[in-house]
């Protein structure tokens, strides 16, 4: 780690370096953090005034670019690139929506910006606003998420008040306004075109790109779509510099983040770490190992195929292009750990169970597929009713839902299940030829 | 059993609300309204009648069939009422290995009602939901609006029975995870149990 090689200081790749600092979810879980007060008193604000007072649009656009900052909803797309794709501004109306709407198994960072920390993610907001000529925000948090919803209306209430929101930001030029909307309970508005029906009050189905929604968005005006991480990381960026965000990660994945973690370890939770520190370190310096034996991970999220618990995973560093290698994403950082005694086809079923239920049931192969097939198949094996052949039955099925569907959820549904086959295909097969599971254990509920 | 007088127009005398809500959104964008819409009716009726439906419908100026198309693609608007504690269990990988199949069994045997119903007086209903975003602090359930979580079997139980006294105990908030810098991440208040009997944090 303290190798250097001829001048250039590497990159911070680990917690333990002592150059890293944990900044976005610095203030999350403090008493009061939510609000303006707090906020200003820790530099709340700071950024926005530096953008609205002392750059372009265009430099704050080159400078997230430079960053090398990259979505932090699950798809990685470089955010200062998609800031870049909305078109010039013509007069009319321009929009920006935060997607709040986290909804992915095994994630669960972005509820306490909303809860603790509002005016980071309104911060964040107002830069992405001011770069791309925005001149209306949405923030779209999921229905569940009460309690962070009344946190950042207040916040946005507070932050009228002081003028940092409405008319004139900050006695500049710059006029810009935010609305929270609440979702109803539907995964598929994670998903960015879906998530703009439901903002309209339409089902929520997703849309065919192109076109993609910077030409035509909300109410098909220019609107570009973030996940609240990708902005309160921008809020970072702007403060510190691309130069520091960028010395930290790897090659590919620059910067800190968010990662989660879930299933039976020590000290579950959401843990700030710089990109491309191990899943070891991970697991096991931060979160304290897990309680039991484990057999797999789920490195991002369900929607990841998982990995057996081995050392060759296990020290792989948690950034886009090392999972990529190894046939899974990084997807949103929410780690889920699978003990030993867990049936991992009982583990898959809750999983495609969930994605059965919010399959929208607007194309073919995932309305069938993954609506009524999958589960079906797996409902058949649970109940000990299965037969060595369904297991290639069930691989045919997944080989030919994957690819197929309109939008990303069925192949969501199917990688993982895909998986699962090729690390576990014994406990499948015993399962369909004795009739019971391989590891039996049901009694999962703590006193 | 919930009387509600559906015959007068929910909006009739809450113009302030009603234009509120309408004001969140951008003059391009009034049928945007319908879910805050919706949503207001339901925090306070408990579900969404037919006769709201039409209401909304003239309201936004779309027809009543695609108010009720929208409300049916969500999982958490209501066309019957649910009860006065509407439980939800998180039944998702994260909360399942923690034990939310055994607390939902545990819930139909205590409540006598299983998922989607409503008990005779009206106070419980229960519905299994899918992945809630507590899966750190798993498993959980939320009544009506808030979060219950890590729930142990005594804290189940101790919920349960504040519940059939009209209490709402106060949420034990835990955030696990990150406890790191100088003002930084003690849990928000402290790990309190429902009734003090039991201890929190791990």
């Amino acid at each position: 780690m303290s190798d250097q090689a001829a001048g250039t200081p590497e990159l911070i790749n680990s917690r333990h370096d002592s150059r890293y600092e944990v900044t976005m979810y610095r203030h999350v879980g403090v008493e009061g953090a939510h609000t303006l007060d707090y906020y200003r008193r820790h530099g709340g604000y700071e950024a926005a005034r530096k953008v609205l007072t002392s750059m372009t649009p265009a430099q704050v656009v080159d400078e997230v670019k430079a960053s090398g900052l990259r979505g932090r909803g699950g798809a990685g797309f470089p955010t200062g690139v998609k800031w870049s794709f909305m078109p010039p501004p013509d007069g009319g109306p321009r929009y920006i929506v935060c997607n709040a709407d986290e909804s992915e198994p095994g994630s669960f960072k972005d509820r306490y910006f909303l809860e603790d920390d509002p005016h980071q993610l309104i911060e964040g907001m107002i830069i992405a606003a001011y770069a791309m000529h925005v001149t209306f925000g949405f923030i779209y948090i999921r229905g569940e998420y009460y309690h962070g919803y009344e946190r950042t209306v207040a916040a946005i209430e507070e932050a009228r008040q002081a003028g940092l929101l409405g008319k004139n930001i900050m006695d500049t030029d710059f006029s810009f306004d935010i609305t929270v909307h609440r979702g109803a309970g539907a995964y598929i508005c994670g998903e960015e075109t879906a998530l703009m029906n439901s903002l309209e009050g339409l089902r929520a189905n997703p849309r065919l790109k192109p076109p993609f929604p910077a030409a035509a968005g909300m109410y098909g005006r220019p609107t570009t779509i973030n996940n609240v991480e990708s902005l309160t990381s921008a809020v970072h960026v702007i403060n510190r510099g691309a130069a520091w965000f960028a010395s930290m990660g790897t090659e590919d994945s620059k910067g800190t983040k968010l990662y989660q973690i879930s299933g039976p370890v020590h000290k579950p939770g959401v843990y700030e770490l710089p990109m491309g520190a191990t899943f070891r370190e991970f697991i096991y310096d931060f979160a304290g190992g897990p309680t039991m034996e484990a057999k797999a991970f789920i490195p991002g999220g369900s929607s990841t195929p998982m990995f057996p618990w081995e050392d060759r995973f296990l020290d792989m560093p948690m950034d886009y292009g090392s999972l990529a290698k190894n046939g899974s994403m990084l997807g949103t950082g929410g780690v889920i750990v699978i003990p030993r005694d867990k049936c991992i086809v009982d583990a898959l079923y809750n999983l495609v169970r969930f994605y059965a239920h919010e399959s929208c049931g607007k194309c073919t192969p995932c309305r069938e597929g993954v609506g009524h097939w999958l589960p079906r198949m797996y409902q058949k094996l649970l109940a000990g009713l299965g037969r060595p052949e369904d297991v290639d039955l069930l691989e045919d099925v997944s080989s030919n839902i994957r690819g197929n569907a309109f939008c990303p959820l069925a192949d969501a549904c199917i990688m993982p299940v895909q998986a699962s086959l090729k690390w576990f295909r014994d406990e499948y097969e015993y399962l369909a030829e004795h009739g019971r599971p391989k590891y039996q254990k049901s009694d999962w509920w703590q006193a | 059993m919930i009387e509600l007088d559906t015959t007068t127009p929910y909006f009739a005398d809450k113009q302030d609300v009603l234009d509120e809500i309408l004001s969140r959104y951008p003059e391009e964008g009034r049928r945007s309204a319908l879910m805050p819409l919706l949503w207001e009716v339901q925090r306070n009726e408990r579900y969404i009648s037919e006769a709201r439906m039409h209401e909304i419908a003239e309201i936004v100026g779309i027809t009543a069939t695609e108010v009720k198309g929208v409300l049916s693609f969500y999982s958490t608007y209501h066309e019957q009422p649910v009860g006065r504690y509407h439980i939800q269990i998180c039944s998702t990988l994260s909360c399942a290995l923690a034990g939310a199949d055994q607390m939902y069994d545990h819930l139909v045997e205590e409540l006598g009602i299983v998922n989607g119903e409503t008990d005779a007086e009206g106070r419980f209903s229960l519905q299994k939901a899918e992945c809630v975003g507590s899966c750190g602090t798993a498993p959980v359930l939320l009544v009506n609006d808030t979060y219950y979580e890590r729930v142990t079997k005594s804290r189940c139980h101790h919920l349960l029975e504040a519940l059939r006294r009209d209490e709402m105990p106060e949420p034990w908030r835990e955030r696990g995870g990150d406890t790191v810098g100088a003002e930084k991440a003690q849990p928000v208040g402290r790990s309190a149990p429902v009734t003090g009997a039991e201890g929190g944090e791990a």
